[in-house]
């Protein structure tokens, strides 16, 4: 695949260096040159000195023929741009935006980006998993406004005792595993019966996440 | 008409003034306090210190119950971030958004946006009057 990034910091850099090594065709296009020449120097030529939002650039980096384009900078207004600008005139199939404000997410799925990852959102999920609330903690943004998220069931929930079967989830939504207390994993069939303090790991889509949480944690 | 203009530079604050003077009511945003220096004391509007491509902010401000979105600070990419967010989250009947990079500007436009760039509108005008015949002497009324 050739995938372009967009930003030379810490993210940029050590992702190109991922990929690299599972033999992608890989370029990362930065606008200061110190971090060009650390680049160059430590992950051979394939580095462009320039703005990853500027069309111009874009064509000599080959846009068109990209695979995927990752814009990972310090700056989401630019991260956005790019990946709009990549869609839009240069067709790119797959684009994927590191957010730096969480609450952006939002935003970017309205205007088409196709995926997002941000280290604030997954750093805060870590802290919330290990605090022992009944909140719901999204593990992952997936395409077409789908998220992963996981929840414990409180032991006063209603649902504990209750077959999966005979549960009504809110639309497009379903549960693909559920972790036991014991930590074992299981796929859930419908006479699956839920115990209290299991992790339910379930796929749905934002609108429905309040209603899905309520109807696992409500008395 | 309430609006909300986004960067206090020069364009941002003549604007500002402009409708404020005109009956609109008007409130200005920009990430720097000294900003607001540029608006004349006739300003009757609100001055709000904050970052335009943060929907807490824009929340905060009232962006949800303006008629119109000016968005002018020194950043392309800010600028139509925060029109987009204007128009998409908040739903802002009206989001004008300056872009300088005439390539990014004829892009969002066909995405919808209405945009300006002052490099196109800048650059025609200055051929224009390089164009027209200069007259009426040295005094500069002929431009």
């Amino acid at each position: 695949m050739y995938v372009i990034v967009v930003g030379g910091g810490k993210v940029g850099y050590y992702l190109a260096k991922e990929l690299l090594a599972e033999n992608h065709e890989v370029l990362v296009i930065e606008q200061d040159s110190a971090k060009c020449e650390r680049i160059a120097e430590e992950l051979g030529d394939i580095v462009l000195r320039g703005d990853g939002c500027e069309a111009a650039t874009m064509d000599i980096a080959g846009f068109g023929r990209a695979d995927m384009v990752i814009a990972v900078t310090g700056d989401d207004e630019d991260n956005l741009v790019s990946c709009q600008v990549a869609k839009t005139m240069f067709n790119v199939p797959r684009t994927v935006a590191r957010l730096n404000n969480p609450k952006n997410q939002e935003i970017f799925r309205l205007l088409g980006i196709d995926t997002t990852v941000s280290a604030t959102a997954a750093i805060l999920a870590q802290i919330e998993q290990e605090l022992p609330t009944h909140q719901m903690i999204r593990l992952l943004g997936l395409a077409r406004g789908l998220e992963l998220v996981s929840l414990k069931v409180p032991a006063e929930a209603g649902v504990v005792g209750k077959e999966l079967g005979g549960l009504l989830l809110p639309h497009g939504s379903l549960i693909p595993l559920i972790v036991g207390k014991d930590g074992a994993p299981h796929i859930p069939a419908p006479d699956t019966v839920i115990h209290a303090e299991d992790e339910i790991v379930a796929v749905t889509n934002t609108e429905n996440e309040e209603a899905l949480r309520t109807i696992l944690t409500q008395p | 008409m309430r609006v909300v203009i986004m960067g206090c530079g020069r364009v941002g604050a003549t604007l500002a003034a402009m409708l404020s003077d005109d009956g609109h009511e008007v409130t200005v945003l920009d990430v720097r306090a000294d900003a607001f220096r540029r608006l004349p004391a006739s300003f009757r509007g609100k001055r709000h210190i904050g970052n335009g491509i943060d929907q807490d902010v824009l929340a905060r401000i009232g962006v949800g119950e303006a008629d119109a979105f000016i968005a002018v600070t020194q950043g392309d990419n800010r600028n139509t971030m925060a029109t987009q967010m204007a128009k998409h989250i908040f739903g802002v009947p009206r989001t004008l958004c300056r872009i300088y990079d005439p390539i990014r500007e004829e892009m969002y436009r066909k995405l919808g946006l209405e945009t300006i760039s002052p490099t196109i509108v800048g650059a025609t005008l200055l051929k224009e009057l390089l164009d027209r015949p200069k007259h009426g002497g040295d005094t500069g009324e002929g431009g």
